[in-house]
Parts: structure tokens; sequence; C-alpha cells
């Protein structure tokens, strides 16, 4: 439909939206709608699609090929551009994954119009979006406007208030017929990260990070214990990747991911200004640090001066009794 | 093989930052700026490449003010033969479209083999000129690399893409754009030999004219740049570890309701 809000779906490559698109669509919703999906995919699931509905969307967009998997922005750019074309929607949403910003920054060129990428709030005013991103390391907050619409923007994820998951709501499947080009690049193979068994990083709702004064690559299996139990992810600070006791996917910070949770909880992070600026937008922020003076404690809602091989063990004991309770 | 390597300079994130007096821009005095950390990665696969190769050219490119100058230097130092500086009053402040049009002249008029450029730039995180530049010349394009070797012949490039929950390898016809991500290299420091050596190197000049770029309206506009509203005052929760760690978890769930 002409000016509509499209939310670029990001699907868990079995067929289910990622949680993550109940903020799009909610924020698409909240920004007054129409609320549309479009999802590409090699096989989407009947689940998937309801689940689209019972979110917001009232039309889904399926563009379903093998060619559109694995991500390939030279195979996914050209029918989205043709579709947009024909149906000239207000906005593009998609949330922030490694593969969606370089998917929207394609499209923007294709299309020629702006992209807003990493956007922590978007406002209507009038029949303009503004879109509110961090930028110079969180430091400073910039608004943005386009020149002409579509509006393309990515969300940060944990930010935006989901919608909430409405049974018996559904959304009209639409396929529409266009040209899906061959790939020039070639997959020559998928390398699956070890699981964690713990949520990914950049979705967790809660996060705890382990600095330099974790020690050594052994003491993480403490963190990895009171995730396991509070369902969170561990992360680590730069210092701890450099010095090679995590891998660098674990690495929050400007050179790593930014994470926004509900809940952030750094042990042995000292707050250099760029790790600050991989976390500070998460809601709570914990720390745990044994120098007072740490700066870490300047952005922390609650802090404890101590020794984390102390605290660790007694906040997996106390969430334990709770769990048990 | 001749290899463009894209890069921008930024303020050092230990600098503060202050939003200047036209609300749009930041203050610049006093800054202390550096060559984007993920850009250096690329200088950094670039010069590899070339030294694999035993032969080839490394190119940097910067659209930017004069002072980008210094940055140039920089990746001269490091060991770029030559340097191409796009410094045109209508380009300042530009979105990264017009970044990316601009850069794409550049790349008509030298036509490399292969583009590298970081993730994203520290400053404003757009993250998008790489990809951008790759759409607007109709090149293939890998995100986030972790990875990289290009065939003997400079046909292909092989290269690690980040994605989450893995690694998707992927083989790509050259020409190509790629972005570096943290954890494709570590970038050298220039010698002091390579700082001499980079004052002799040629650094060209270019206008918008001599790259035939039309009118450029961005499409993307600054409305205003604000200071991060300060967080509350927090909490240092004293007493023994045991019962310090009790009233944190009630906190947490009880005051701030966040687990
Ligand atoms: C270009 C650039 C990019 C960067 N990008 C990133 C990035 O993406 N992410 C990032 O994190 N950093 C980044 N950094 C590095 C950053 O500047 C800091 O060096 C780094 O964050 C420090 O990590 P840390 O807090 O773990 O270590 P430290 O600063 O060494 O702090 C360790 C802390 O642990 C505390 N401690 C020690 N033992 C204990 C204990 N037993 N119990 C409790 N506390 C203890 C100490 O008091 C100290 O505060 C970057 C730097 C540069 C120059």
């Amino acid at each position: 439909m002409a000016g509509a809000f499209w939310c670029v779906v990001e699907d868990d490559r079995k067929g289910m939206p990622k949680k993550v698109m109940a903020e799009v669509l909610g924020e698409a919703a909240r920004l007054g709608g129409p609320v549309e999906a479009l999802w590409l995919t090699d096989k989407a699931s009947e689940d998937g699609l309801k689940q689209l509905g019972g979110w917001g969307a009232t039309k889904v967009w399926l563009l379903e090929n093998a060619g559109l998997a694995p991500y390939r922005g030279e195979v996914w750019v050209p029918p989205v551009a043709e579709l947009a074309a024909k149906e000239s929607p207000k906005a593009i949403l998609a949330p922030v994954t490694s593969r969606q910003r370089e998917f929207m920054a394609r499209l923007a060129a294709k299309l020629g119009v702006g992209l807003a990428a990493d956007s922590v709030a978007l406002a209507r005013d009038g029949d303009k979006l503004v879109a509110t991103r961090p930028v110079y390391a969180g430091k400073l907050l910039s608004k943005v406007t386009w020149a002409k619409a579509p509006y393309l923007a990515t969300l940060r994820p944990n930010v935006f208030k989901p919608a909430d998951a409405q049974a018996g709501k559904s959304a009209a499947v639409e396929r529409p017929s266009l040209t899906i080009p061959p790939p020039q690049m070639k997959l020559v193979e998928r390398r699956e990260e070890v699981s964690t068994g713990l949520p990914e990083l950049t979705e967790a709702e809660i996060v705890l990070s382990g600095g330099r004064g974790m020690k050594g690559p052994e003491n993480y299996v403490i963190l990895e214990e009171l995730g396991g139990i509070i369902g969170a992810a561990v992360g680590a600070s730069r210092a701890a990747v450099d010095a090679g006791w995590r891998p660098h996917r674990f690495q929050i910070g400007q050179t790593g991911r930014t994470i926004s949770p509900k809940l952030y909880m750094g042990f042995g992070v000292s707050g250099a200004i760029q790790h600050l600026a991989g976390m500070r937008t998460s809601k709570v922020i914990v720390a745990v640090n044994k120098d007072a003076e740490a700066p870490i404690f300047k952005i922390a809602d609650y802090g404890i001066v101590g020794d984390l091989f102390e605290v660790v063990p007694e906040l997996t004991k106390e969430f334990k009794r709770l769990l048990e309770k | 093989m001749k290899i463009l390597v894209a890069i921008k300079q930024v303020p050092d994130t230990a600098t503060a930052v202050k939003v200047g007096s036209d609300s749009k821009q930041i203050d610049t005095t006093g800054i202390t700026w550096i060559v984007s950390p993920y850009d250096e990665f690329a200088v950094e696969e670039a010069l590899r490449i070339k030294e694999k190769r035993g032969q080839g050219e490394v190119v940097a490119v910067t659209v930017g003010p004069d002072r980008a100058k210094e940055a140039l230097r920089s990746t001269l130092a490091m060991g770029c033969d030559r340097a191409i500086h796009v410094n045109d009053a209508a380009l300042t402040g530009a979105d990264t479209l017009t970044t990316a049009r601009a850069l794409a002249a550049v790349v008509k008029q030298e036509a490399p083999q292969l583009v590298l450029t970081g993730r994203q730039a520290i400053d404003d995180d757009m993250g998008a000129v790489g990809a951008q530049l790759a759409e607007v010349l109709g090149w293939p394009c890998a995100s986030w690399i972790m990875e990289e070797t290009v065939d003997a012949d400079a046909k292909t490039v092989r290269v690690g893409r980040q994605v989450e929950g893995g690694l998707e390898i992927f083989e790509l016809p050259l020409p190509a754009v790629l972005s570096a991500q943290k954890g494709l290299n570590e970038p050298r420091y220039p010698t002091l030999k390579g700082i001499m050596g980079a004052k002799k190197k040629e650094i060209k000049d270019l206008k918008a004219a001599d790259l035939g770029l039309g009118a450029l309206t961005p499409e993307l506009s600054i409305t205003t740049l604000e200071a991060l509203p300060a967080r509350p005052p927090g909490r240092i929760i004293q007493g023994e570890t045991k019962d310090a760690v009790k009233e944190l978890v009630r906190a947490l769930r009880e005051d701030a309701k966040a687990i």
C-alpha cells in the first residue's frame, strides 16, 4: 500500500522471524503505519507468517526463493527496489544486524534516498520523520531527517517498545512476482560458532561483561554459570579480547558490538570511553569493581566496590535461591 | 594489482567533543584527529595483499577538508604508495550517499581491482559508505570481513563475513568492495623511515568538478546535535559482600524492575 511502513524481516534462517521484529513492527505502528512486513527468505513458515500478523503486520510481502539465502546484497536489492518503485512505501525499517546494516545501505543507494543507521528513536514531524542516533562514541545525539521518501532506517535492538503479540490477528500474504538476479558471490561454507547455550550478545535482555579484572580465560565460567541462571549473554571488554581470553565476537564497545540490554553488569571493567560507546544506552547499568575510582561508576545505576571473585558467586547463590522459591 | 583504500579522519575517541554553535556540527577546537580505527584495518590488509603478491599499488583516498591530509599522510607512512584527497567545500558534511558517489567517481578514474574500507567511521557510526559505493559501482560487496585471500590471478577474493552466530565464507569476483571488521589483522605502526618517506609521496587534490559530480544535494541532513542527557546519579551499595549482593538483587528486582 502506498505510504506504508515496511519492516524488513530478520529471521532465524529456519523460517521464523526473530523477536526483535516485534520492536520494529511495534515502532512502525506507533508511528502511525500502515504496518507491512517485507520478508526475503528461502523458506518462510506458516507459524512465522502468523507471528508477523500477531505483531501487527497487516500485510506480508513475501519474497520466497532459494537464491535469497544466504543474504547477498546484490541479490536482495534489485527485487526490493523494484517493489518499492511500484508500491511507494513511506518508510523502510529494519533491525540492526550485520546483514541488515549492509542491505539497507545498498538499498538506500539504489533508491537514491537517505539512511539513518542504528537509530534509537524515531518521531513524526508532520509528513516527515526524524531519527535520533548516538554519534561520537555515544557522547552526542544527532537528529536527522530525510530529503525524500522512502525514509530508510535501521533500529538498535532492545531500545524500541515491542508490539504485544495478539493471537488471532493475521496478515494478508502477498507474493509479488519479481526478478531475482543470479548471485555473483558464491557461498563456500558457513562456520557456525560453538554455541554457548546463552543468548546472542546483541539480542540478550541481560548482559554480563567481564573485563581485564577477570584475570584469565578460565574464570569466565563463573559468569557463564550466572548467565545460565538468569538467561544472560556473556560479553567482554577489548582488553580481555585482545589478551585472547574471549573471541572477538564477544567484544562490547566501539570496535566490537553495540548492545542495549535491559540490564548490563560489568565485572572488572574499568569503563573506558570506547567500552561505554558500546553499552551506554543500556537501561540499567551495574558495575562491580575493586577500584572505587573506576570511571564505570560514573554511569552505573548501582555499584559494588569489591572483588568480583567474591561478588559473582554470591550473585549466583542469591539468584539460585530466588529461583528455587 | 591496484587496491584503493577509502579512509576517514575522525576525532580521537579519547578527546572530549562539544556541540558547535550551529547545533549541527561539533566544535572542532582542541580536537585530536586520527584515522578511523576500522580504516586502519583496511589499510593494513591492502598492504599485506601487496606484500604477499610482491607487486601492486595501494592508493589511499579520502573525502574531507584540509585537515584530512594529515590522515592521508598517516596511511602513506604506513606504506600506501600515494593518496587522493577529494577536498571541496561542496562536500563538507556530505551524507554517506554523496560520499559514496564521490568515491565511485574516483574509482572510475583509478580503476582498481579491489576497494577496501573500514566497517564504519567512528564519528557518525553510519557504516554505510562501503556498501553504498558497491551499489553505485554495481560491484559485489562483503561487509564486516574477518579474513581475506585474493587468488593468484587476482580474479577472485575469498572472504569470511561476520554474521550473527557464525562466519560466512564467500568467493567474490573482482573487482569488489570489502569492509574490514576488527579481527582482520593487527595494523602496523609507521616506522620512522615510513614517516620520512611519506613526506615525498604524492597526494593528489581533486575538486567535485574534477570528478564530474553534478549538484550535490544531501538525502539525509542533521537537524540538531545535542549532548547525551546525563544519567541519574547512581548508588554505591555498601556493606559486607553478602549483604551488598542481597540488596543489589532486591534493588534490581523491586526498584529498577530490571530482572
Ligand atoms: C581505537 C580503540 C578502540 C577501542 N575499542 C574498544 C572496544 O570496542 N571495547 C572495549 O572494551 N575497549 C576498547 N578499547 C580499549 C579501551 O580503551 C580500554 O583499554 C579497555 O576497554 C579496557 O578494558 P578493561 O576495562 O577490561 O581493562 P582495564 O581498564 O585494565 O580495567 C580492569 C578493571 O578491573 C578492575 N579489577 C581488577 N581486578 C578486579 C577484581 N578482582 N574484582 C573487581 N575488579 C577488578 C580494575 O580495578 C580495573 O578497573 C579501544 C581502544 C582504542 C584505542
